[in-house]
């Protein structure tokens, strides 16, 4: 015991004097974490971000200004108004992922097309390639918008002009006697419905009341027949952007903590020290052990130091602090088993390195630890099941914003010490067998 | 006679078809100190390995004080100090966390590991270097730590493979005052080497090991008894050396041989007080001499005349 507690002291010294690691393995993570945290929503005050849209209003009539205003009035949006040649500019370098033109005169005429479908007039849209996903979404916002201000202009009960303009359309085209008569009669009482609308308000006028409820009433057109209430279900109390992410670096840079421990033994195998540690009446898996522990006591430290500094600072909560640290054992035991796998398999501290890197990489990457793994396609979420990376990070989140109890942990902690007890047995294997030769 | 401490026996390792060590064999008394010397890739760092617990013998037996060595026996391991060829130290910790570190690795804590880690520092000079890290020292100085780190839980039998390796000479004379020391204690020393002017100083028995296998395992007297020329002459000629001259010469008493290369001539004798009786019958022969040396003949000649081949080749 003397012998294992020596070994693990001198780790743990060691470790702490050397700044290049606590820098890479502390500072580097709450750096990009931060940074990633902040694309992925921020903190719980965080409002959801806008669209950035830029509209180049060329139609000065009602039509045009009610679609403008319903634009600039979206809460999903953020609206500038623009010239055609800065919006094409700006789209151009990616400052906006789309801009909209409204012609001169697209009101009226979408209002004429609204029933005859005849000489429909076009809007231009510009967009970033690269942000094409946002075309979709405004070009759904700008239908809503454009359908609501040009039918209030068909149905404009101050005005039949249009109506008016319509019928004559109707009487002109080639269409069936039969839907021509249908279309005649409906367009007809339009009319008759208006013209009595105006007659009432003329009426009113003349009475001397100013304020007639027929007078003041704008026109209005066709809406949305729905309105949606979003309400985020996550963490307890607000979704934290900042905790995956400070899941996720914490992972990817333990995980290469892991890789230095390993390393670390592939040195001292080079150099005398592995020597003289088997020379001593020690045995082999007592000073594994040591190297081990010692990197999980590491992994353990840096995870709960990085998850404070997320709390402190970034607002991130631990929905159970029992799930939460049994969850980042797990995750150290597991660190410290893969860094023992790297010392037994590595060839040469140089090659072992870059495989290890590249190994680690991929993981991170697959376990969701720079993006969430929900948006991976369906057969590539069940494939990182068999990765533990995956689980740690899906873990974390559940302890911390999904705001879940200590049940939502344990699946996590069996797959992870799975995963440590498998590596350290092959490691020690490997070990083992080489010290027979 | 002192009782045997370490007994080798017909120890052999391969690795792959290469035999490493064939069939080695030697002994070791209490409180002596044997020189293990052979060329690079001899079978030194193997045979001590395997000596160390470090190795597992293919085939023979190691006997510490009669008991068994094995990887396992951690008895045994507790009776040796093993000084690694490389530098076998932290350097980020100081002397004193290394020594106690590896005081700890053999079960002393507390006080008596603060002491033994005080007496060991004093014994090799460096007890006003316990709080500085080992990066901060010269060469020779690591060199003297690291065998310190060997001494903490006072080995009956030390072992040093190559230990002066990138040493400086001063460095290499504060080395040898410690094992000096060492010996003056009791304390049985194996000393791997292949610098022959190393192992002369210190041991009192040699092993000659090449190719994996015993040359010679005698003291150092009986292997230069083993010599025909026990003492060397060089001499510089005014001119160069006739055939007659050399066979006339090679007849002489006491001379054994004699090697004619242009003006030198280089003469082996049977001991070394037949120099002036050799010069004083070149003399007399009307020889011009320009310069001459004596020396004794040294181990490396020895090592040539066992195997043909230089130790550092």
């Amino acid at each position: 015991m003397t012998a294992l507690i020596a070994l693990i002291r001198k780790d743990l010294k060691l470790y702490l004097r050397d700044k290049r690691a606590l820098m890479m393995h502390l500072l580097m993570p709450v750096v990009l974490a931060a940074f990633f945290g902040s694309l992925f929503g921020g903190g719980p005050e965080a409002n959801t971000s806008k669209v950035e849209v830029g509209l180049v209003l060329l139609d000065q009539s009602e039509v045009g200004k009610q679609i403008a205003a319903g634009l600039q009035a979206d809460s999903a949006l953020k609206v500038s108004l623009l010239d055609q040649a800065a919006a094409q500019a700006q789209v151009r370098k990616g400052k906006l992922p789309v801009a909209v033109v409204i012609p001169a005169g697209f009101g009226q005429s979408a209002a004429d097309a609204l029933f005859s479908g005849i000489d429909k007039p076009s809007l231009t849209v510009y967009y970033d390639p690269s942000q094409s996903t946002m075309l979709a979404m405004v070009k759904g916002l700008l239908t809503q918008q454009v359908m609501q201000a040009s039918s209030a202009a068909a149905f404009n009960f101050k005005d039949s002009s249009i109506t008016s303009k319509q019928l004559q359309r109707v009487a002109d085209s080639d269409l069936a006697a039969t839907d021509k008569a249908q279309l005649t009669d409906f367009l007809g009482s339009l009319k008759k419905y208006q013209d009595q609308r105006a007659a009432t308000a003329q009426k009113d006028l003349a009475e001397g009341k100013t304020s007639s409820a027929a007078a003041d009433q704008k026109p209005t057109g066709m809406s949305v027949p729905f309105s949606t209430r979003d309400e985020a279900l996550s963490s307890g109390p607000r979704y934290n952007g900042y905790a995956h992410s400070f899941a996720g670096m914490g992972v990817q840079f333990i995980l290469f903590m892991g890789i230095d421990m390993g390393i670390s033994i592939l040195l001292a195998r080079r150099s005398g020290i592995w020597n003289r540690l088997m020379a001593a009446p020690v045995t082999l898996t007592t000073v594994l052990l040591g190297r081990g522990l010692s990197g999980a006591l590491i992994a353990m430290g840096l995870m709960c130091a990085l998850f404070t500094c997320a709390m402190l600072i970034f607002k991130v909560t631990i929905s159970t602090l029992a799930g939460f640290l049994i969850l980042a054992l797990s995750f150290a035991l597991m660190t410290a088993a893969f860094g023992l796998l790297i010392a037994a398999f590595g060839k040469t501290p140089e090659a072992a390195r870059g495989i290890a890197v590249f190994a680690t990489m991929i993981m991170v990457m697959l376990g969701g630890a720079w993006v969430p793994s929900f948006i991976f396609p369906e057969w590539m979420q069940q494939l990182t099941l068999a990765i533990p990376t995956r689980w740690a990070v899906d873990g974390f989140d559940a302890v911390t914003w999904r705001g879940l109890g200590f049940d939502a942990a344990l699946a996590p902690v069996a797959v992870l010490l799975g995963f440590a007890l498998v590596f350290a047995v092959l490691a020690i294997w490997k070990f083992r067998s080489e010290a027979q030769q | 006679m002192a009782a045997v401490l370490l007994s080798v026996n017909q120890l052999s390792k391969s690795y792959g078809a290469r035999k490493a060590v064939d069939g080695v064999s030697f002994q070791v008394q209490q409180g002596q100190t044997l020189g293990l010397i052979g060329p690079n890739g001899a079978g030194k760092s193997t045979t001590v390995g395997m000596i160390c617990g470090l190795l597992r013998s293919d085939s023979g037996s190691i006997l510490l004080n009669g008991e068994p060595v094995t990887q396992g026996n951690s008895a045994a391991k507790r009776q040796i100090g093993y000084v690694p060829q490389d530098l076998a130290l932290y350097d980020d910790l100081s002397s004193l966390e290394n020594l106690k570190l590896f005081g700890a690795l053999y079960g002393m804590k507390g006080a008596a590991l603060n002491q033994r880690c005080e007496q060991v520092l004093a014994l090799v000079n460096l007890s006003d270097r316990a709080g500085d890290n080992p990066s901060t020292f010269s060469g020779g100085m690591k060199r003297r730590l690291n065998i310190a780190a060997a001494l903490l839980h006072q080995p009956q039998l030390l072992i040093l493979d190559e230990p002066t390796v990138g040493v400086d000479p001063h460095s290499r004379n504060a080395i040898f005052d410690t094992l000096e020391a060492l010996q003056a204690q009791g304390c049985a020393l194996i000393y791997t080497s292949h610098y022959m002017e190393e192992v002369e100083r210190l041991a009192d028995h040699l092993v000659i090991i090449d190719h994996g296998k015993v040359l010679a395992d005698e003291t150092p007297a009986a292997l230069y008894q083993r010599l025909p020329a026990q003492a060397a002459l060089q001499v510089e000629l005014a001119h160069p050396a006739g055939a007659e001259l050399v066979a006339a010469l090679s007849a002489q008493d006491g001379v054994s041989s004699v090697q004619a290369s242009g003006q030198q001539l280089d003469i082996g004798l049977a001991d070394a007080g037949r120099a002036a009786a050799v010069l004083g019958w070149l003399a007399g022969q009307g020889v011009a001499l320009l310069h001459f040396a004596t020396a004794k003949t040294s181990l490396e000649n020895i090592f040539l005349n066992l195997t043909g081949r230089s130790l550092r080749d």
